[in-house]
């Protein structure tokens, strides 16, 4: 019979941590210990730090990014090139690219992307409002920054479907061998597509 | 409980941090869910798509528990079709279809259909004609099969150009013609004697979708609260829509 070793309060601290990505409970009761022993130096601060979290943090009603202004960073940036779109299909694709700074242009995040297997349809994503930004005239170019899989793919060529009559050329990311990658461990379907696509040297 | 098979993917479900629960069509046990540990990694990801062939090895303590897959890619398909639009939605449709298959029920034949099916979407026109001919499979498979070798009227096995979509059998031209509005037509490569032929026509095409696509949505989707994928519709959508530039840039 098991029986739980700290108060209730604690114990609905550790189950809440162990929800958290990356975290089991073994690992859950650990982090929940280090935030109680370090209660003035971290706990309170997370703590407070959680608060604001919950007050501000909205999702941009222009790009779906999440952010603690309406605009966002991005969407009212007046560095970022307004004629480049790029379409993600989650905000953690958007932080990767802001990460490896590959772009300068606006976002737009999906939400997810087209799954039959999970129930996810058009009307789920935000493809509306990316068509409607796809028809600004400031807009001259729709990078399709998705998946390189069966769900991100049919997602891309339905989003690319729906913006025939906008006067914006579509692109995609390039599919083939990453930095780093050597050919003998490549899938492939990776090297044949790699392949296929080669261009000039 | 252990066996060793080969199968298609047909779909993944992310399951927890780093596992997924995995859709297979196997040869010899049919439509079957696993879990793959480490499903999600970047290892397995490109392994895990839909239309791609694998072996597998599936474990689990009793016949009716989720089991474990150790899974190897055999065919990555996947990857050479994501640049076609045609291409994309076609796996993705068949993936779709092959889903309406009664689980761990071995179907040996659609196996080997949607393996042909999947094997070669470099043609639109050839991989439309799979493609209608694999939703016939399928509705013969569940049980709802079309009698298109003989006249249901008259019993005659020529000149049959239309099906009744009552009966779902056959109807030859002279039987049919007082009920020409209310008949399916039945296209050219779908009549068997002239089945190798190829389509002589966009009408075919969308004739053959129209025919399969009626009896898919009355006998199994409607009973199950489903619809068309948009997948199918955007796979009619890109076959047209290829064929078009196609004949436009013969044209000129």
């Amino acid at each position: 019979m098991s029986s739980s070793v700290a108060g209730p309060e604690i114990e609905r601290l550790i189950q809440l941590l162990a929800r958290l990505p990356g975290l089991g409970p073994r690992s859950a009761r650990r982090a929940a210990l280090h935030l109680i022993k370090k209660r003035d130096a971290l706990m309170m601060p997370l703590s407070a730090a959680l608060d604001v979290a919950i007050e501000k943090i909205e999702v941009c009603k222009t790009c779906g990014n999440i952010d603690t202004q309406n605009p966002c960073t991005v969407c009212i940036d007046p560095r970022r090139d307004s004629a480049i779109l790029v379409v993600v299909a989650d905000v953690a694709d958007l932080w990767a690219l802001e990460r490896a700074r590959a772009t300068n242009g606006r976002y737009h995040v999906l939400g997810a992307t087209l799954s039959p297997l999970d129930g996810v349809g058009p009307d789920d994503l935000t493809i509306e409002a990316l068509v409607a930004r796809a028809h600004d005239e400031k807009v001259t170019e729709i990078v399709l920054a998705l998946n390189a899989t069966v769900d991100g793919q049919t997602t891309a060529h339905y989003i690319t479907d729906l913006l025939q009559d906008a006067s914006v050329r579509v692109t995609r990311l390039a599919h083939g061998v990453p930095v780093g990658g050597e050919l003998d461990y490549l899938d492939e379907g990776t090297l044949s597509a790699a392949m296929r696509q080669r261009t000039l040297f | 409980m252990e066996w060793t098979d080969e199968g298609i993917v047909l779909g993944v479900r992310r399951h927890g941090e780093a596992g997924a629960i995995v859709e297979l069509l196997t040869r010899s046990h049919g439509r079957h869910l696993g879990l793959v540990r480490g499903g999600a990694g970047s290892r397995m990801r490109p392994v895990l798509q839909p239309g791609n062939s694998v072996s597998t090895v599936w474990r689990a303590r009793l016949d009716e528990h989720l089991g474990h897959y150790a899974i190897e890619g055999t065919r990555l398909r996947a990857a050479t079709v994501l640049a076609s639009s045609h291409a994309v939605y076609g796996v993705t449709h068949l993936a779709a279809l092959a889903r309406l298959l009664p689980e761990r029920d071995p179907h040996e034949d659609i196996y080997e259909m949607l393996l042909e099916t999947l094997e070669d979407f470099d043609d639109p026109r050839e991989a439309a004609m799979r493609l209608v001919r694999f939703e016939l499979a399928m509705l013969t498979e569940l049980g709802f099969g079309l009698d298109l070798t003989a006249c249901a009227a008259t019993g005659v096995s020529h000149e049959l150009i239309y099906v009744s979509p009552k009966s779902g059998g056959a109807v030859s031209r002279q039987a049919g013609q007082p009920w020409h509005d209310k008949l399916l037509p039945l296209p050219a490569f779908l009549r068997g004697a002239d089945e190798a032929r190829p389509l002589s026509s966009d009408d075919d095409l969308s004739n053959g979708f129209r025919l399969t696509g009626f009896f898919l949505m009355r006998h199994v989707l409607e009973p199950r609260g489903l619809a068309h994928s948009d997948a199918r519709e955007g796979f009619i959508a890109a076959v047209t829509k290829r064929r078009a530039g196609a004949q436009g840039q013969a044209g000129s």
